[in-house]
């Protein structure tokens, strides 16, 4: 045998344990939406006899997951569009424009980068209860809003620190100013930096799960995670809907994932967590 | 912020402001402020409907600690953190090491999957690993039996003994591939002459990896230490969807305890309590882990 391969085909062997670990039970779950309850336990793992939608329509009507699949895409879609938008903004003013005392905004944003959703939470709570925004769609986005433009200012700062000088400089000759320069010129060299935010945006405020239980009382304004989380509640023992329901939350970051995996590896490695 | 950007003639100083204004003040409202005023709860006792708010200085910290409950949680965070951080620093350092200084035709395939659960939610997450650990038809179960483990087999997350370590290999599952793809990366830093000097001067594998691989990911150590102790301290989907802290109290931990306080029992100051705790906490921790660690930032490319 090749030597090369010598050397690498115990390797592969470790590599391919530890891959079937993570994937195992993904494919599981996978096949078990397919399958009838009692297929799922006679072979775990197996493929379905005999393939069915008929769990996804289920989930999908009966289990309201068309109603929370709208209110995830409507949430998402506002938190993930202001807070780019929003942050490359704030990000082109700590990078690149002259402005008082920016030590100390900086510093403010930086608080919101650090702190978890927890020492946010109570307050939050009382307030929209106080004004009655609770069960609204501004209960979910303005907060995710809030912490999401904190991280985003911080991460596109740190993009037009760096931005060409030269190139900046070449407009501002020609007459640019600041707003042309920031979308004219640096913004098509931020691309990268935006679209991994975009990724990451997406991913958390998709994900997101203890503002939605908190804020909101009633079934029809659930977010994906929290409906799954009560579905679960509710049809414990149907197995094979349950794996319906959870594949219709995952489905979405997991296609973006692969989509833009390169970004989203790249934010992740960043240090890029939520606080 | 290093530096002072120049101003154009003509240009307002205030510019900048302009700019930076309107996410300023979502965050402002909807998350600084929010902030201060979890602390200045905490020194009240207060329901959260009620008109009277009463001052009571520093009580709810006298309380907490020593209130079982908080001790509880405290601790199960602490185990936590073996399973979200450590064992997958270890299976991380481990795999990385195995795969140092070979080029593995279709690793990117490989890094796709293992980084896999780090994007689906953690109520996903939680959905999955019951049906695994499901006392009667699940797969873990059905395994111990196939293999003639029959008394093996556990009601693993409605056990006393078993909810928590089993809750925590969840931890475990969804972070070492994050911290293997982290290092891996980091080790394409490290110059391959350091290793073949190395070899020359007769280290084994084991030696090159102490002496060289691991100082030279001390920044992905640090990052990766960071994210998954501030995952394993905020644990709360994964509680939620799986054990809800049961069964008693044995997978109780403190962001389900701030959830159980404030909102379903409405304490709102002693809420508040545990939530600066755990801040303070969170806070302090990546303060340290990147002091010890270094510039983490240079990790990130």
């Amino acid at each position: 045998m090749n030597p090369r391969w010598k050397k690498l085909i115990p390797r592969y062997i470790i590599l391919i344990i530890f891959m079937l670990i993570v994937l195992l039970p993904i494919w599981g779950m996978l096949n078990s939406a397919f399958k009838s309850d009692s297929q799922i336990v006679s072979s775990p793992f197996g493929l379905p006899e005999s393939w069915t939608f008929e769990n996804f329509q289920k989930a999908w009507t009966v289990g309201k997951f068309n109603v929370f699949f709208k209110n995830s895409v409507i949430v998402t879609t506002a938190v993930v569009v202001s807070s780019v938008f929003l942050s490359i903004l704030s990000g082109y003013a700590f990078g690149q424009l002259p402005m008082p005392a920016k030590g100390i905004l900086f510093a403010i944003m930086l608080i919101g980068y650090m702190v978890p959703f927890e020492a946010v939470i109570i307050p939050l709570y009382n307030w929209m209860n106080a004004i009655g925004l609770r069960n609204t769609y501004w209960a979910l986005i303005l907060p995710q809003v809030g912490l999401s433009v904190s991280f985003g200012t911080l991460w596109m700062s740190s993009f037009f620190e760096t931005a060409p000088k030269e190139l900046i400089d070449a407009a501002t000759i020609d007459g640019c100013d600041r707003w042309q320069i920031l979308w004219q010129i640096l913004f098509p060299l931020a691309q990268p930096s935006v679209t991994t935010l975009i990724v990451l945006i997406f991913m958390w405020t998709w994900n997101e799960f203890l503002l939605s239980l908190v804020m909101v009382q009633t079934e029809a304004m659930r977010t994906l995670p929290v409906g799954l989380a009560f579905f679960q509640g509710k049809y414990t023992s149907d197995l094979s809907l349950m794996a319906a329901g959870a594949i219709i939350v995952a489905l979405p970051t997991v296609i973006i994932y692969i989509i833009f995996q390169r970004y989203f590896i790249k934010g992740m490695l960043g240090g890029a967590i939520k606080g | 912020m290093k530096t002072a950007n120049h101003r154009y003639p003509g240009e307002s100083k205030f510019k900048g402001w302009l700019y930076l204004l309107p996410a300023f003040l979502i965050y402002f409202f909807f998350t600084f402020i929010p902030i201060l005023e979890t602390f200045r709860s905490s020194f009240y006792d207060w329901n959260g409907f009620s008109a009277e708010r009463t001052f009571i200085g520093i009580q709810n910290y006298v309380d907490l600690f020593s209130d079982p409950l908080f001790l509880k949680a405290i601790s199960n965070n602490l185990v936590f953190i073996i399973f979200y951080s450590i064992i997958p620093i270890l299976i991380g350092l481990f795999l990385s090491a195995i795969l140092t200084g070979t080029d593995l035709p279709g690793f990117s395939f490989f890094r796709t999957v293992f980084f896999l659960p780090q994007v689906i939610s953690m109520v996903v997450v939680g959905v999955l690993w019951r049906w695994m650990f499901n006392p009667v038809s699940g797969p873990i179960n059905q395994v111990l039996s196939l293999v003639g483990l029959d008394s093996w087999r556990q009601a693993w997350l409605g056990s006393f003994e078993f909810a928590l370590p089993a809750v925590g290999s969840i931890g475990s599952w969804v972070q070492y591939g994050f911290c293997m793809v982290l290092f891996l990366a980091g080790i394409q830093r490290i110059p391959t002459e350091q290793y073949e000097a190395a070899e020359l001067d007769g280290a084994n594998a084991l030696n090159r990896f102490i002496y060289i691989t691991v100082p030279g990911l001390r920044a992905e150590i640090g990052v990766a230490m960071i994210t998954t102790m501030i995952s394993a301290l905020r644990v709360f989907d994964l509680i939620y969807a799986t054990t809800k802290g049961g069964p008693g109290e044995t997978t109780l931990v403190t962001g389900f305890l701030i959830y159980r306080s404030a909102i379903l029992n409405n304490r709102i100051g002693y809420g508040a309590t545990i939530a600066t705790v755990l801040t303070v906490i969170i806070l302090l921790l990546s303060f340290l882990i990147r002091r010890f660690m270094g510039n983490s930032e240079e990790a990130s490319t």
